[in-house]
């Protein structure tokens, strides 16, 4: 997020989108409808007639993965009526007049087209956005798990740059990150192109560092992201696996060919609280220590590092993930693993993050602290770009992008477009909230939401079980018909492993990302 | 303005005369609720059956109410040349009857004759003005009910209608305020709130919209004023909200009306788009640049809806709830937050007449306090119960013993209450009470709505707290405590009383919870909730005392403290209660004096009705030896 | 400022304060059955009610003026509170003893600051409410004989997460709260979050499985990336609550339903407990040195085999920073960039 949870408080108008935030960040929109209720604006854009959407003053209802189109008709409206920020579009941006220029092909009746949604939303939604001030932007995964998901989040950046929401309290370009340390994990460098803190693996100076720090030499160009470690491992790219706490059988777009990945591998370790799907495939399983059981830090979705405590001890003999980790190390013959506390392993960190170097247990005291902190008397940055851009200039750069059709879109075989997410009452892939006893009462199976109207034609009442399938897998689950999915479409979650939506979604990526897109692929759909 | 207004009276007028010089008789029937209540459809069938029958012809018209409702089903006659005679008590057949004799045979029926209107009449029939029922009542509010068409415009145009609306518009809003604070109108709602103050109020209020709201949620049981001018008169409802509209500056009212009342509706409705039709509402009023639309909203029943602030609520889409002091003024912020002058149904109807006739004129009637008149519905244990219109400051006693024709049955009269289900019962010594807002309060009772119940002394009093305080308690909102626990603990301990179960210092707590309740609550509703209890211990004070140490009812009413016996003297052994014992609680041979069996007996008291009066065997005790002695 | 006088004592006041708000600066106590410091003032249980310049009033509602004079122990004041909580008493459960919140109720608290005794509800009839418990909700259950209508569920499921599943419904004193149709709350549209709960004054909202932590640990819920700051209740060796850390800015003490109620899988049996491996096609339990032996010289046959970019390191989005950091180190020691985890799902 560029902003805080407690200052897009502030904002008079939200645009919500590809975010179904009721459900998968409930805290947070509880601070949108209390924002709602002192009369700030809504707009909300998803497939899906989400709990949100009853807050919206406009919502509007596109068809999956068209996103790209729907926001450059926004962009569009707000450049045709002038009610961009002239100022800050010159003395912040870079790039407009190229920007505008592209905008020129975008006409609006195509868009409605596109899209589904009409004409007159998209102006009301653009006026919205742009007339009360200041406006914030929040997305979540239905924005970046599509082929085009990088060209959505530089069109939901252009949007709050022509409106000069950016670095401003209540502004902002929000992603709202979906797991409790996915900010740290990509902050830490789990991540194959990156050193901890987004130093470039391909700077000769960053490289240095931690060669230096780690005793080791390390490669000067990116690893292998994880879509493309398990396509690889089909044709023996990869041979070995660590897995560390995912299940990536159910939560990998296409699971037969993790699956297959897998079993092709020559050996995988897991290492997880429990006996996942994925265990299945393994050689080894390591028994680890859940949140409860064990000191470190958190980094949730607006750079807060918190700190996380022992309660109470792991069960049997099961460990902390350090622990194991400098274990295996050792066994493995690498020095520099042995830390006497946690605290000690986050002031490595400092020492090598530039952007984390004020950062210490001490500070994350009474609410933790916003990185960036380069120094142990900063107080942390709640708001990105107050001053200026991360780029040479200091300049945001406007980057046009032209909407394409997501990489598999219904046919005559397949009919429906699937799009998948999570539900308020799990998470993931079910690991840990299948095994909370009231969660599965109140949501114990996976329902294949479908549009009433569709189930109607086919004879689907709610409750029959029915089929989906598209061309990598089928799964059967129960019916649920119902007026939130829009005809044509279907939403399934990848929460339960007896139905889980993973089985029919695209390994199609995105070319930057490579998130693949799970928010969109073609199914058919029939009683079972 | 003037100009168009005289071309729409001109064609009201017209059509009024051509009716009138037709020559073709009219025959009015009053078929509001309470008429049709009564059969008034039949009759109405009946006169078109008998005009039918003899190829006559007449023009039927179905009027409001004109408060008579002991003399139901009402219809009045005008022939050419004759005043208009009004016969009470008609059913199908008399009115055949009557049709057949008068409108065929030019035989005016005194018999069946209440009386005629107008100075001369035929012979036999009395002048209606004169009759005791009427003498002392003076028709303002309702002096269209029962007289005009409620569904022609044109009849309330030709009776001056929408004369006010004009006058209202050819003047400053201000003007208007002041002429209806210069009246010293009270609203007629129940409180007797200056309408003045209220209005003035809501014109300083600035804001993008006002709006005004008629309060239309009449819900005490057995009141029917509001829903007798609405079913009556409804134009000039809706003209006194468009003056006020116009006066305040709202472009917008509403009417808050229950949903029981679907006649009352309906003619609103009709009302409504006739006068949007003569440009009388809606846009541009009589090309003045004024706009004002109205709104009809159907209650759903809750009593406390009629308190101001929960009505909107209820309006609003919230349930409703009176909002707690201290919160802004409705006149400043009610409805949607924007300024809100809301008045009673009785209050807004009255306007049209003010400004036409003048403050002065208003200001004359009644008393210096409350000036005006007072409507009531007068009912309970009275001769001719029914809709009354008295000027304020009549005196109480007059009203029950020369418009209500006194007590039932001569008997003795006990108490009388007024101001609805929350009103206080005032005893025989306060008869001489002039009827005004602050008399009424002082003695411990009100205004209210209206609601006028006569008590004989038949009636136990701590019974009838009892029923009145049952029904504010199922009422209560619920929402604040004193008023959703006050009632039902003041109503248990009132159950204990009636049942035999009373203790000392039962009524000391009565006084107090009522006291609590009244300082402790939200709203007017819990306010004045223990009203009926606490003025019956006021003035019957002993016979709380009766039931609570002896067991006794005096009234021989509450069926736990009495007891049935035959007396075995008289009892000739007829059998008549015995076979009428719906419990066969009664044993006894014949020719041999009969007993009850206590144990089976649910006191219905069927057999005290059963015995013959020439034994008078079964009686009636009540009291602690009583009691006693059957248990 | 405004200044005003509240029993004797000369209080200034920000402009648009209650006289609740007034009096708790100076620490007088003002017992209020319906009054909650995050919501909406109501104003009904009228068991604030104060004199301020001679007339009774809810403190709760009205605002400070200057120069007023608010006397908050009256006969009047006294008398209006005492008879409100005996009546609230009247119809409330009186098993005491057995309630969730039995020295934790607010009820019991204004109770006892009224003076409500024996002798004090002589006369006063007690009624058994007839009782009805909603369990239809596997984390909270509603009692009815509990429940003071003083309205802060209701305003919490509006005002705190907006959902208002659930409102006033019925009149006078068969007021209850409800849901749309009266429906068991499971079958409403609450989202089980559990805020009205925290908020009960009574045993009215409880929970259904009850448990009072021995020690609390300061923590930062496990699942979506808000980072709600949470209190892990622990007893022996269990968690068995969790409540929101009001301090934490990022959810400032909310909490949604798996945060608050979805910790059961902590102390799951299902918990692995020993390192596994696969032998001849079946899992079996090995030591911790058998088993990272076996994968550390697995590893190192693959690194010298193939080099150390046949080898692929997944961590993950629930795991720490330091966790993480380890992570890629133990990769990049190994001399790969081959690390990667779940943030693209």
């Amino acid at each position: 997020m560029t902003n805080s949870l407690g200052d897009i408080e502030e904002a008079e108008a939200f645009f919500i989108t590809g975010s179904n935030t009721t459900e998968t960040h409930p805290v947070i929109s509880y601070r949108v409808r209390r924002a709602k209720k002192r009369g700030a604006k809504v707009i909300v854009a998803d497939p899906r007639r989400i709990r949100m959407a009853e807050e919206a003053d406009v919502f509007l209802q596109l068809k999956p993965g068209t996103n790209v189109a729907l926001l450059q008709g926004i962009a569009k409206v707000i450049l045709e009526e002038k009610l961009y920020q002239e100022e800050f579009v010159r003395e912040k941006c870079e790039g407009f007049d190229e920007f505008a220029e592209a905008l020129q092909a975008v006409k609006l009746d195509e868009v409605s087209k596109i899209t589904g949604v009409p004409e007159e939303k998209i102006t009301q939604a653009a006026r919205i956005y742009a007339g009360n001030k200041p406006a914030t932007i929040l997305y979540a995964m239905g924005i970046t798990q599509h082929a085009q998901g990088t060209d959505n989040v530089l069109a939901l950046a252009s949007l709050a740059m022509l409106t000069g929401n950016m670095g401003k309290r209540g502004g902002g370009v929000n992603p709202l990150r979906g797991q409790n340390n996915v900010q740290g994990a990509c902050d830490m460098a789990a991540l194959p192109n990156v050193f901890p803190g987004y130093q470039p693996v391909t700077s000769e100076e960053a490289r240095k560092k931690f060669e230096k720090a780690y005793g080791a030499e390390i490669p000067g160009k990116p690893g292998k992201p994880m879509t493309v470690m398990f396509k690889e491992a089909l044709t023996g790219g990869i041979k070995g696996l660590y897995i560390m706490g995912e299940n990536p059988v159910m939560s990998e777009a296409d699971s037969a060919k993790a699956r297959e990945a897998l079993q092709k591998m020559e050996l995988v370790v897991v290492q997880d609280i429990f006996f996942n799907e994925t265990c299945e495939y393994a050689d080894v399983v390591l028994p680890a220590a859940s949140f409860a059981e064990k000191d470190g830090s958190f980094v949730n979705t607006e750079r807060r590092v918190q700190r996380i405590r022992k309660a109470i001890n792991p069960p049997g003999e099961a460990k902390s993930d350090t622990e194991i980790i400098s274990e295996l190390a050792g066994k493995i013959g690498l020095k520099g693993f042995n830390y006497s506390s946690q605290e000690e392993i986050m002031q490595e960190i400092a020492s090598l993050v530039p952007k984390w170097a004020g950062i210490n247990y001490k500070r994350m005291e009474n609410g933790g602290i916003c990185w960036p902190c380069p120094d142990e008397n900063h107080p942390g940055t709640p708001i990105l770009y107050t001053e200026k851009f991360l780029r040479e200039s200091g300049k945001a750069l406007f980057k046009p992008v032209t909407y394409q059709e997501p990489q598999e879109t219904p046919d005559e075989e397949y009919p429906f477009a699937l799009t998948t997410g999570r539900i308020l009452y799990h998470y993931h892939t079910g690991t840990m909230t299948r095994r909370v006893e009231g969660l599965s009462s109140l949501y114990g199976a996976e329902k294949v939401w479908i549009n009433q109207n569709d189930a109607e034609k086919m004879s689907i009442n709610q409750g029959d079980r029915v089929k989906v399938a598209s061309r990598r897998g089928e799964v059967t689950a129960e019916a649920m018909p119902a007026r939130e999915v829009l005809e044509g479409t279907v939403f399934m979650t990848f929460h339960f492993a007896e139905a889980c939506a993973n089985e029919l979604t695209n390994t199609a990526m995105d070319p930057v990302a490579k998130i693949p897109e799970l928010k969109v692929c073609a199914v058919k759909v029939e009683r079972a | 303005m003037r100009q168009k207004f005289d071309t729409i009276e001109k064609e009201a007028r017209k059509a009024w005369e051509e009716l009138q010089e037709s020559g073709v008789p009219q025959v009015l029937v009053g078929a509001a609720t309470c008429g049709n209540a009564t059969g008034g459809q039949d009759v109405i069938k009946a006169v078109y059956k008998k005009l039918k029958e003899k190829n006559g012809k007449a023009v039927v018209k179905q009027v409001g109410c004109i408060g008579l409702c002991y003399a139901e089903v009402l219809v009045d006659i005008i022939k050419p040349g004759m005043p208009r005679i009004c016969y009470s008590e008609m059913t199908p057949e008399k009115a055949e009857e009557l049709i057949e004799s008068y409108l065929f045979n030019d035989d005016p029926r005194p018999d069946m004759a209440l009386g005629h209107f107008g100075e001369e009449g035929p012979e036999g029939i009395p002048k209606i003005s004169e009759l005791p029922v009427f003498k002392s009542q003076q028709r303002v509010i309702l002096k269209n009910c029962g007289h005009v068409d409620p569904e022609s415009i044109e009849e309330y145009i030709v009776n001056d209608g929408y004369k006010g609306l004009l006058k209202c518009l050819e003047q400053k809003p201000e003007d208007i305020v002041d002429e209806v604070t210069s009246s010293r109108l009270r609203g007629r709602g129940g409180a007797g709130f200056p309408a003045g103050r209220k209005w003035s109020s809501c014109l300083k209020a600035q804001a993008d919209e006002k709006y005004v709201i008629c309060n239309a949620d009449e819900g005490d049981p057995g009141a029917f004023m509001d829903r007798s001018v609405l079913e009556g008169d409804p134009h000039s409802v809706i003209e006194g909200m468009t003056i006020a509209g116009y006066a305040i500056g709202a472009s917008k009212g509403y009417l808050y009306v229950r949903a029981e009342y679907p006649l009352a509706i309906a003619r609103l409705r009709k009302a409504i788009a006739q006068a949007k039709e003569k440009n009388l509402l809606g846009e541009d009023i009589l090309g003045s640049g004024f706009n004002f639309d109205l709104e009809i909203f159907q209650g759903a029943g809750a009593f406390v809806c009629g308190e101001s602030t929960a009505l909107v609520m209820s309006i609003e889409g919230n349930r409703g709830m009176p909002k707690p002091l201290p919160r802004p003024r409705t006149t400043e912020a009610g409805l949607w937050g924007r300024p809100t002058l809301l008045n009673n149904v009785k209050t807004f109807s009255v306007v049209p007449q003010i400004l036409n006739k003048g403050a002065d004129w208003f200001a004359s009637i009644g008393t210096e306090g409350s000036p005006g008149t007072a409507v009531f519905a007068l009912t309970g244990k009275i001769n001719r119960s029914g809709l009354i219109e008295v000027p304020m400051g009549i005196e109480l006693e007059k009203i029950i013993r020369e418009i209500g024709g006194d007590i039932l049955d001569d008997k003795e009269f006990k108490a009388v209450q007024t101001g609805g289900p929350s009103g206080g019962c005032l005893p025989l010594d306060k008869l001489d009470l002039p009827v005004d807002f602050d008399s009424l309060l002082e003695a411990g009772s009100m205004m209210g709505s209206g609601g006028m119940v006569v008590m004989d002394k038949d009636t136990c009093m701590v019974d009838v707290a009892r029923y009145f305080l049952d029904f504010t308690f199922e009422e209560s909102c619920g929402q604040c405590a004193p008023c959703r626990l006050g009632t039902a603990q003041m109503l248990s301990i009132l159950d204990d009383i009636c049942e035999g179960r009373g203790r000392e210092g039962d009524i000391e707590l009565l006084l107090e919870l009522g006291d609590s309740i009244i300082k402790g609550t939200i709203c007017g509703l819990g306010n004045t909730a223990p009203n009926p209890v606490l003025s019956t211990i006021e003035y019957f004070r002993d016979e709380y005392e009766a039931h609570i140490r002896d067991k006794s009812c005096p009234a021989l009413v509450c069926k736990s403290l009495i007891v049935y016996t035959i007396n075995e003297e008289k009892c000739n052994g007829c059998g008549r209660c015995r076979k009428s014992c719906p419990v066969e609680a009664i044993i006894g041979e014949k020719k041999e004096p009969h007993k009850i069996d206590q144990s089976k007996c649910t006191k219905c008291g069927i057999c005290y009705q059963e015995c013959p009066d020439r034994f008078g065997a079964v009686e009636r005790k009540t009291g602690q030896e009583n009691l006693s002695v059957v248990n | 400022m405004v200044k005003l006088n509240i029993n004797g004592i000369e209080v200034q006041a920000k402009e648009g304060v209650t006289v609740f708000e007034a009096a708790e600066q100076v620490g007088i106590y003002i017992p209020t059955l319906c009054h909650h410091p995050d919501l909406s003032t109501f104003g009904a249980c009228r068991v604030c009610m104060v004199e301020a310049n001679g007339r009774l009033v809810t403190a709760c509602r009205a605002p400070v003026e200057d120069g007023m004079v608010v006397k908050t122990d009256t006969e009047d004041v006294n008398k209006v509170r005492l008879y409100n909580v005996e009546l609230t008493l009247a119809y409330h459960n009186q098993d005491c003893q057995t309630c969730s919140r039995n020295g934790n109720c607010k009820l019991q608290e204004v109770a006892r600051f009224v003076g409500v005794t024996p002798e004090s509800m002589e006369g006063i009839r007690r009624s058994r409410v007839e009782q009805f418990i909603d369990d239809s909700n596997p984390f909270f259950h509603r009692d009815n004989t509990k429940c003071i209508l003083c309205g802060i569920c209701i305003r919490t499921c509006e005002e705190i997460n907006g959902v208002s599943a659930i409102d006033f419904a019925y009149r006078g004193y068969k007021t209850a709260v409800s849901t749309v149709g009266d429906k068991p709350i499971k079958e409403s549209r609450c989202e089980s979050c559990g805020e009205c709960l925290e908020r009960c004054p009574t045993g009215a909202l409880y929970r259904s499985k009850p448990a009072v932590p021995e020690r609390e640990v300061e923590s930062v819920c496990t699942y979506c990336g808000v980072g709600c700051g949470i209190y892990l209740g622990v007893r022996g060796e269990k968690v068995v609550s969790v409540r929101g850390n009001e301090e934490n800015p990022a959810n400032r003490g909310d909490l949604c339903v798996k945060g608050r109620f979805g910790f059961d899988f902590v102390n799951h049996p299902d918990r692995l407990k020993t390192p596994l491996m696969k032998k001849n096609g079946n899992w079996q339990e090995v030591s911790w040195e058998e088993a990272l032996s076996f994968v550390a010289d697995k590893i190192n046959g693959l690194r010298k085999e193939h080099g150390s970019q046949v080898l692929g390191g997944v961590s993950s989005a629930r795991c720490t920073n330091e966790e993480n950091y380890l992570f890629q180190k133990l990769f990049r020691s190994m001399g790969t960039n081959n690390v990667d985890h779940c943030a693209r799902l």
